[in-house]
Order: structure tokens, then C-alpha cells, then sequence
């Protein structure tokens, strides 16, 4: 019974993990674009939400909905000033720009913030627990990887089934010819970064409830992202949910058998699968 | 009264290369017009310079009196000039049918896009880029079934990615999706390249049927009987100039070759 616990556990792990992820994946998948400040735009959100909540009082999730406007705002001035420069045959401007970025809000977020651990109150949530089947869940990883698949399934039906989605496809594939379609590159690039700190909003929100976070802990999230996003395959969305169910179980078996082996556990998982499926499980089209 | 589309002295660059010398051509409304020319001639680069893929000086392109050759792809687009592209180009994760909706998607007016740029170019005083677009709305007779109707195969496929058709397929999607903008200007870079007879002819039987929509066009050839045929007028380009000009009962054979491949060969 305690490697079912332990199973679940992992499952539900994975689909925070999976959120960390998903706005990776959407901005690597339509413009090939590593962002390495991707997990300190995360932890920027959290304390853009902590900023709401202890102004407001407000409940974390009408919070959380406050502040995605702005992150949306703040990933679509970033990429049309900063990012959409950097793009180019050259893989390397991006990644340096995006590290400088990184390092940038650390620092903001320091000097702001100060270095000491911050968590969003939850209140009776954060303990919380309901059974399921033959374990008991908490409420809150249950809610996290409830999101996890809402967000996935709403970004998909966003790419297939839209006409954004359709703009972001063909930009992906060709932006000089996409632009003789009236479509403008830039503009769909930023409105894609926006989406995708949508994305980080509803990452950050569980990030800052379920366990305490500070100014330094984005490049480690970014580590878990970018592993679930490798192992789902570069630009696939389920993907990215499989790669971030592998890890988080792989984590919480590695736990169950030596605490000291949780993190290690994950990356070795990362490890494996990219020797046996370099592209990772479920790569989307060919490139 | 001022051409629908009309270059002066037009010039284009690839680096240091120069690949067009001070091209003037003319399309009139209602007009078809060809451009022939041997390989490397600088026909893409024209179309390219058309259609706003690469950039110009303003006053090297006009469109119904207004200077656009400084324009971008997208705005030209939606000014009502629409291109198939050299070697089609279709959008490999996007179906038949997306790949003709994308066409049309982004069509004419000033979208919100547009809006938020003019207003950024308000607060910083810079020109407005989006200015020039907005009195061709992309309304007109082809929509999806219109299309259908020109190219009944397209319907049966409709759920294919476009990249999984014969190239005469693939060359009709591509027609398709410019058509779905219901542009003013149609430019065709070589739509018969790498087809088989049969194939090139139910591709120009689309041609009077387009232009009754009221489309003017341009079309790139390197098959100079197909292009005598189709055109009101051909120019014939080589090394980045127009060498000849005229109606195609006007121009002999001789110089055609002449202007085609240069007075040595
Ligand atoms: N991207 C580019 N970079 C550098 N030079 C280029 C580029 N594209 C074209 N050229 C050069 O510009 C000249 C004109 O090329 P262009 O493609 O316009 O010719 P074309 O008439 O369309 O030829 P084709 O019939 O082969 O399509 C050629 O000498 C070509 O080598
Ligand atoms: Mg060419």
C-alpha cells in the first residue's frame, strides 16, 4: 500500500511540476527560445501575488487572477523590447540575454523583497486531505494537478482550435511566409511570452502556497521544468505533463526508499530517458 | 490616374550582391502581366520586393498613388496585395483547410494589433506603421467553398497536413490561401515550377476565374509559352534589368531570346 502512496503522491508531484513546465514548452514549441529566467518569472509571480494578497487580503486564487494580466503584460513588453531581438539563426543571444534576465530579477526580487522565505497563506487548504481510493491525497496537490491538466487541455484547445493558435503554428514554421499571410511575427511571438506568463501565474500561485519560496529558488524549478519539457519531447504539451509525471514519481520513489535520493532520483529518471529517447517521448512533427 | 502596382527605379540588395538595377514595371487594373527570365534573373527578388519581403525605399513601390515600398509583408498583405510564394511554401503543421483559413485570417482593417501599435507610435511620436492599411477589407467573392468550388480535390483532402499533397495539390493550396484575402493584386512566383503538362494546365484554367473575381495579376514564368498565353503584357528580365517589354503579339520570338538569354548567345 505505501508504493501506491507513494505512487500517487509522485503523480500528483509531477503535475506541479508539469505547470512549472508548461510555459516553457509553449514559447520553446512556437519560437524556439530557451528562457532561461523562466523560474524567476515564476517566483516574480508568486511575489506578485503575495504583493495582492497582503494588500487586499483577498483569497490566493482572486489574487492569482489579478496578477495574470500583468504578467501578461510584462511577458509581452519582454519579448517585443528585449527577446524578439535576440531570435535569430544564432541560438546563443537568447540563452545569454535570458541568463543576464535571470540573474536580473534575482536580484530585483532581493532588493525588494529581502532574502527571507515568503508563503502565500492558504489557510485551511494548505492541510487539507481527502481519501482516495485506497490513499488520502491533499487537497492542495490534488488542486495542483487538477490545474496541471485543465491548463494543458485549455492551451491545446488554444492552438489547435483558434485562430491565435493557428498563427502561433505557421509563425512556427515559417515567419517570412506567415507574414505575407498579415501576420505580424513579433506580435504573435509577444502575445505568446504573454500567454505563457498566463501560465507562470497559475504556476507561481501553487509554488507560493504550497511551500516557502525566496528570491534564489527560480533556477531550480527551471531545472525541473526544463527536464519535464525534454523528457515529454521538445514542443509537445502532454508531453511536457508525461516528462513532469516521470519526474515527480521518480522523485518520490527515490524519497520512499532514502530520503536523501528524492532530487537525485529525478535528474537519474531525466538521465534515462534521454538515453533511450534522445528526443524525448513524444517529440511533435520533425526538426 | 496612377497604377495599381507600379515600381520606379526599383533596386534590391542581398548584402554587397546587387540582384535588381532600377526595374519599372506596371500593373494596370485588370491587367495579367508575366515576368520571364532565365535563372537567377532577379524575377523572386521582384515579387520579394512586391510583396514586401524585402524592404525599399518608399518611393520604388506604389500601390494606387501611395509610396509603399518601405512597407512590411504584413501591411502589404493587407493592403490587398497577397502572394504564392516560390516553392509554395505551406504551412507544414497546419491542415488543407488551415492553411486556407490562415489566408484570410489576418485580412485588411486595422486589427487591435494595429491599434495598440498606433497608439505606441502616438506616445512616442514615431510614424504610425500600420497607417497605410485599412482601405482594403477582404471582403469579395472567395471564402472557403469558393475555393473549394476552383479546386474540388482540396475539399476531399481538407484534413490532410498541406504537406502531404502532390505538388500540383500543394501549388493549388497555396493559390488558394492568397486567394482567401481576396487581394487585389494576385503575384504568382512560378506556380509551374516542377509540374507535370496536365497538372499546369488545371492550374492556369483557375486564371479567368480569378481574374473575373477582379484580381489583377502577376505571374513569374520561366515557360514563356505559358506566359505568352496567360498575359496582357510580359516583361522579360535578365541580371536584375527589364530587357523587353510588350504584348505578347508584338515581341518575336528572336527577341525574346534576345532579351532572354542576352545578344551573344
Ligand atoms: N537570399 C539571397 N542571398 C544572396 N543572393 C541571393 C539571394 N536570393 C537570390 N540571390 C541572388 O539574386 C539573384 C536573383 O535571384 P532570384 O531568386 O531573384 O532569381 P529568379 O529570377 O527568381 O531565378 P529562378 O528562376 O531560379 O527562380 C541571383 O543571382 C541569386 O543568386
Ligand atoms: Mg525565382
Amino acid at each position: 500500500m505505501i508504493w501506491v502512496d507513494t505512487l500517487v503522491q509522485g503523480i500528483l508531484l509531477g503535475g506541479l511540476y508539469a505547470l512549472f513546465a508548461a510555459g516553457l514548452s509553449l514559447v520553446f514549441g512556437i519560437m524556439r527560445l530557451v528562457n532561461l529566467a523562466h523560474g524567476d518569472l515564476i517566483v516574480l509571480g508568486a511575489y506578485l501575488i503575495l504583493v495582492v494578497v497582503s494588500a487586499t487580503g483577498m483569497n490566493p486564487i482572486f489574487a492569482a487572477a489579478v496578477a495574470a494580466p500583468v504578467m501578461f503584460a510584462i511577458g509581452w513588453t519582454l519579448q517585443k523590447v528585449v527577446l524578439n531581438r535576440t531570435l535569430g539563426e544564432d541560438i546563443l543571444p537568447p540563452l545569454l540575454v535570458t541568463f543576464g534576465l535571470s540573474i536580473v530579477l534575482q536580484n530585483a526580487l532581493l532588493e525588494g523583497f529581502s532574502a527571507d522565505s515568503q508563503r502565500i497563506g492558504f489557510g485551511a487548504l494548505e492541510t487539507a486531505s481527502v481519501p482516495l481510493g485506497p490513499v488520502t491525497v491533499g487537497v492542495l496537490p490534488l488542486m495542483t494537478f487538477g490545474t496541471a491538466v485543465l491548463t494543458i487541455l485549455v492551451l491545446n484547445q488554444i492552438f489547435y482550435r483558434t485562430a491565435i493558435g493557428r498563427a502561433f503554428r505557421a509563425t512556427s514554421d515559417d515567419a517570412t511566409t506567415a507574414s505575407l499571410m498579415g501576420i505580424r511575427p513579433a506580435r504573435v511571438f509577444a502575445t505568446a511570452t504573454g500567454l505563457a506568463m498566463v501560465v507562470v501565474t497559475i504556476a507561481a500561485l501553487y509554488l507560493g502556497t504550497r511551500a516557502n519560496f525566496d528570491p534564489s529558488i527560480g533556477p531550480a524549478r527551471l531545472i525541473y521544468a526544463f527536464e519535464a519539457v525534454i523528457i515529454g519531447g521538445l514542443g509537445s504539451l502532454w508531453g511536457t505533463l508525461a516528462g513532469g509525471i516521470i519526474i515527480g514519481v521518480a522523485q518520490t520513489l527515490g524519497a520512499a526508499i532514502n530520503p536523501e535520493w528524492q532530487i537525485l532520483a529525478g535528474h537519474l529518471a531525466f538521465l534515462i530517458v534521454l538515453l533511450v529517447r534522445p528526443r524525448g517521448l513524444f517529440p511533435r512533427g520533425k526538426d | 490616374m496612377s497604377a495599381l502596382l507600379e515600381t520606379k527605379g526599383l533596386t534590391a540588395h542581398y548584402g554587397d550582391f546587387q540582384a535588381l538595377f532600377g526595374v519599372d514595371i506596371r500593373l494596370e487594373r485588370g491587367e495579367t502581366v508575366a515576368i520571364i527570365g532565365a535563372n537567377g534573373a532577379g524575377k523572386t527578388t521582384l515579387m520579394r520586393s512586391l510583396s514586401g519581403v524585402l524592404s525599399n525605399d518608399p518611393d520604388m513601390i506604389h500601390n494606387d498613388g501611395a509610396a509603399v515600398g518601405a512597407l512590411g509583408a504584413d501591411t502589404i498583405m493587407k493592403r490587398g496585395i497577397a502572394m504564392v510564394p516560390e516553392g509554395r511554401k505551406l504551412f507544414p503543421s497546419l491542415s488543407v483547410e488551415e492553411n486556407l483559413i490562415i489566408g484570410g485570417q489576418h485580412k485588411g482593417g486595422r486589427d487591435m494589433g494595429d491599434r495598440i501599435d498606433g497608439l505606441i507610435a502616438r506616445i512616442t511620436g514615431g510614424d504610425d506603421p500600420s497607417a497605410l492599411t485599412g482601405h482594403h477589407d477582404g471582403t469579395g467573392y472567395w471564402t472557403l467553398d469558393t475555393i473549394y468550388e476552383l479546386f474540388p480535390i482540396l475539399r476531399e483532402r481538407r484534413n490532410n497536413p498541406g504537406t502531404a499533397l502532390s505538388g500540383g495539390q500543394q501549388q493549388m493550396v497555396a493559390i488558394g490561401r492568397a486567394l482567401m484575402s481576396n487581394p487585389d493584386v494576385l503575384l504568382c512566383d512560378e506556380i509551374s515550377l516542377g509540374l507535370a503538362p496536365v497538372v499546369i494546365k488545371d492550374i492556369y484554367a483557375a486564371l479567368p476565374k480569378i481574374k473575373e473575381s477582379g484580381a489583377s495579376v502577376i505571374v513569374v514564368e520561366q515557360d514563356i509559352g505559358q506566359a505568352l498565353k496567360v498575359a496582357d503584357r510580359v516583361y522579360c528580365m535578365m541580371e536584375g534589368r527589364v530587357t523587353l517589354t510588350g504584348r505578347p503579339e508584338e515581341i518575336s520570338r528572336d527577341a525574346i531570346h534576345e532579351a532572354y538569354f542576352g545578344a551573344a548567345a
